[in-house]
């Protein structure tokens, strides 16, 4: 099963990447506000349903692909992949 | 007061893929009195009698995902952990303090400098307890110069565990005033674990051995660090 889990600094965390980003867009012309820079995995995920394979990618945010001190994650799945 | 004519005890410095400053760990520790031997992180144990083991300053796995993540998946990793967990001394410097951190053995967390600039200077420290394995041969409130060297140095915790570890006097060196580098909370510079025999910090002590380099200071860390071990290795025999 396909999946894509989004990292993404904690709200109130600074994101000094985030305000970097902001900053050279507003240089460009573009009219931004609160940019915030994450991280995205894609990945297969061998599992018997989709609950099962939520459950499993949760348990690897906690484990690894996150860190709950400062980050937060979203999981989405895509069955057709 | 510690017999320094002891045999020289064992401390294992780690060798992850991307360390580089083992071997700057190793000759200051060397130095100081000890017997330091690089160790390679796939090893499944440390060596018999290892009286302390330090994680050096580097990038280990190319700082991929978050910097010190992956480290801990190493097999000689697994021993460190359960070394420390046995009270064993372990010293995390730089990218050994934030190894530390991800596997869960120090509090907090080290996050990009509030800069984004990789930072590499002398800074200004503050010892705020010497009434530790790595800060013996200090005072309390005794000012030291280190550098430091990172894109990534800002420690951060929330509010409540920050106040907790300031309860329980777990912040050991701080950035003197005015003189934090990389934005981090509380001026924190090195935390102690609760049990006191695990200690991170972003300054660089190897780095601050001889008055060539511009400090000794950092021998007063190292120092301290292989008089401790001298007695813990006493313990083996």
């Amino acid at each position: 099963m396909r999946a894509t889990v989004l990292v993404r600094p904690k709200a109130g965390i600074l994101d000094p990447q985030g305000q970097a980003v902001e900053t050279s867009l507003r240089h460009l012309g573009f009219a931004v506000d609160d940019a915030r820079v994450g991280r995205l995995v894609d990945l297969d995920v061998d599992a018997s349903d989709a609950a099962d394979a939520r459950a499993q990618l949760e348990r690897m945010c906690e484990q690894l692909l996150a860190n709950p001190l400062i980050e937060s994650y979203e999981i989405e799945l895509r069955e057709d992949g | 007061m510690t017999d320094r004519s002891a045999p020289a005890p064992l401390i294992a410095v780690v060798v992850f893929p991307g360390s580089n400053d083992d071997r700057d760990a190793q000759l200051a520790l060397e130095g100081l009195g000890a017997h330091a031997v690089r160790v390679w992180h796939t090893d499944a144990a440390l060596p018999g009698r290892t009286a302390a083991v330090v994680l050096p300053g580097g990038f280990s796995y190319g700082d991929y995902l978050r910097c010190g993540a992956l480290a801990r998946f190493s097999p000689l990793m697994q021993a460190v952990t359960r070394f420390a967990g046995d009270g064993g001394l372990v010293l995390g410097i730089c990218n050994g303090f934030q190894i530390l951190t991800e596997a869960g053995l120090l509090p907090g967390v080290l996050r990009p400098n509030e800069s984004l600039s990789f930072v590499c200077r002398d800074v200004p420290l503050v010892v705020e307890r010497a009434d530790t394995p790595f800060t013996s041969r200090c005072e309390d409130g005794q000012g030291l110069t280190i550098p430091v060297k990172h894109g990534e140095g800002c420690w951060f915790a929330e509010a409540d565990l920050v106040g907790e570890l300031e309860e329980s006097r777990q912040v050991v060196v701080r950035y003197a005033s005015g003189a934090n580098p990389n934005g981090a909370v509380a001026d924190v510079a090195g935390v102690v674990n609760a049990d006191g025999n695990v200690f991170g910090l972003m300054p660089h002590p190897e780095h601050a051995v001889d008055a060539l380099l511009g400090s000794t200071d950092g021998a007063l860390i190292l120092g301290s660090l292989v008089d401790a071990a001298r007695l813990s290795a006493v313990a083996f025999v």
